[in-house]
């Protein structure tokens, strides 16, 4: 198993990171879920960021130094579990394709499908959310069919709108908000990602599967 | 109420930032200079971790609604209340009506304004600071305009004017390496701690992006992302550094050849475009006695305006 070679180190004055190697599996991935919940009701955690395949654990520096609590983490890697955590399966309604997805042909023309086609295996895959992280509620999404993997654009965009699903490499996610941004785009949808007055402030967490619904534009874009 | 007549190109609402949110992708935000704030606040009676104003580009003008007091630290804006200079480090009284004018600055980069009471935007997830990237905290997630009102808490009754020796500002600031520093070839560590880094026009508050000689890695593997912090210094695929700051994202891919020490983080942040800054080796011994040092600076501080 991974245990044995997983790396323990200090990052800066008040963090620590447990690095798991590749390859990216979900079961690693499960562990640090389980470790990132076992850790931020710990004393002197003050937060935690779950990566791929990593975890930095923020401490508060007064209560605990990094050095001192290395031991206390690789113990505790150690003990972590796979098992899945109570995640949601959330459905998100999209629009594939017209001004929503002006690269939806691009995707499909490199992928030789047809754009139809793009959207049923775009539409057809399980997406499990990894961690979060580039924005609030943006979701590090994995599960996308390799076939319709696509090199990010030359040309950045400078502005993205909002609830655009984008694929950047063999990656696929949704922008939560207005940002520049790389990935081709292939539809958008109007959930909201990300709302600071909410509990939680993100529709999606950490370990949540999720579907793409495709949806015509009249009820979804108004 | 303290009522923005105008409120320059760059000036938000900021206390010392959100925490416990950032596995949701949410930022940290807050003063890119927290010491200011601290001791800003602490000059009018606040706790340290009160609101006040972070003020990056001026012209700021700003009417007091109320009586009070106000305090400046960090740059110094040749600030002037109706007419009358007001020195970052003291204590001001300001009479109801009165209007705090704040130019550009003069040396570094970051005004912080506390008044007596803090201001009183709303508390969105455990901070009032604003994240402009997110659109959220502070006044609506932006930078102030005229005609903008912001709320301001219970006055404090304070006696007299009063001022504190402000923190020399210095371009060396110590680093500890970063989990990924050896990866980088002998040379590329030689100049990343021997030379000096220029901050660039493209620095801001998400991270200094700084120009010098190109750093190269020995090894050139792909990092998967994981989670970075204020103080983190990534090295992109230029060679070029990057220091983040308080509105960098929660994750990054980049290799981290060091992070720089809490205690000196405002330093960075007062380093004005085109001053260079250097960066020097530090180990954890050393990092944790400066901030026990800046504690104590703020435990002196506090005992040279109220006593023990």
């Amino acid at each position: 198993m991974t245990t044995a070679s997983a790396r323990f180190y200090a990052l800066g004055e008040r963090a620590v990171v447990i690095e798991s190697p590749p390859p990216v599996e979900e079961t690693c991935q499960q562990k640090i879920w389980w470790l990132a919940r076992r850790l931020s009701s710990h004393w002197a955690v003050r937060g935690v960021i779950p990566g791929m395949n990593n975890l930095t654990v923020l401490l508060d520096p007064a209560l605990l130094l990094p050095t001192n609590f290395l031991p206390e983490l690789e113990a505790l890697w150690q003990q972590a579990t796979e098992e899945p955590p109570h995640s949601h399966e959330v459905r998100i309604p999209v629009v594939y394709g017209g001004d929503a997805g002006p690269d939806l042909p691009d995707v499909a023309h490199h992928a030789k499908l047809s754009p139809d086609e793009v959207i049923a295996r775009h539409a057809g895959a399980d997406y499990l959310v990894y961690f979060l992280g580039f924005q609030p509620g943006f979701a590090y999404l994995g599960g996308l069919p390799e076939e319709l993997a696509t090199p990010r654009l030359a040309e950045p965009r400078l502005s993205v709108p909002a609830g655009s699903v984008g694929i950047g490499g063999c990656q696929t996610g949704i922008y939560p908000a207005v940002t520049p941004g790389g990935w081709n785009l292939i539809g958008r949808s109007t959930v909201r990602l990300f709302d600071p007055s909410a509990s939680p402030p993100t529709l999606l967490q950490p370990g949540d599967r999720v579907r793409f619904v495709p949806v015509e534009a009249t009820t979804c874009l108004k | 109420m303290l009522e923005v007549i105008q409120g320059g190109a760059l000036c938000t609402v900021q206390d010392l930032g959100r925490q416990g949110s950032r596995h949701l992708g949410i930022g940290h935000a807050g003063a890119l200079d927290p010491l200011a704030l601290a001791i800003a606040n602490r000059l009018v009676g606040n706790p340290v971790g009160y609101a006040g104003l972070e003020i990056t580009l001026g012209p700021v003008e700003l009417c007091f609604a109320r009586a009070g007091w106000l305090a400046l630290a960090g740059a110094d804006f040749g600030a002037t209340l109706d007419g009358v200079a007001v020195w970052p480090g003291w204590r001001t009284p300001v009479r109801a009506g009165q209007h705090l004018h704040l130019g550009s600055a003069r040396i570094g980069t970051h005004a912080y304004l506390a008044v007596d009471g803090g201001i009183e935007t709303d508390m969105v997830l455990g901070s009032r600071s604003t994240d402009l990237h997110a659109h959220f905290g502070g006044l609506e997630g932006r930078s102030l305009q005229s005609g903008d009102r912001l709320p301001l808490g219970h006055p404090h009754p304070l006696l007299h004017r009063q001022g504190v020796k402000l923190p020399d500002w210095s371009p060396l600031v110590r680093a500890l390496p970063g989990p990924e520093h050896a990866e980088f070839t002998d040379a590329a560590r030689q100049r990343f701690w021997g030379e000096a880094w220029q901050v660039t026009p493209q620095s801001d508050r998400m991270g200094y992006r700084l120009h010098g000689e190109p750093l190269h890695r020995d090894a050139e593997r792909e990092l998967p992302s994981h989670g970075v912090l204020p103080g983190v210094v990534q090295v992109p695929p230029s060679g070029l550094p990057i220091v983040l700051l308080a509105d960098a994202p929660t994750t990054g891919g980049y290799p981290r050849i060091a992070v720089v020490i809490e205690a000196d983080l405002w330093k960075v942040a007062q380093t004005r475009i085109g001053a260079r800054l250097a960066f020097q080796l530090c180990d954890a011994a050393e990092a944790t006695a400066a901030r026990v040092e800046q504690t104590g600076y703020l435990r002196y501080l506090d005992w040279s305006l109220y006593g023990g």
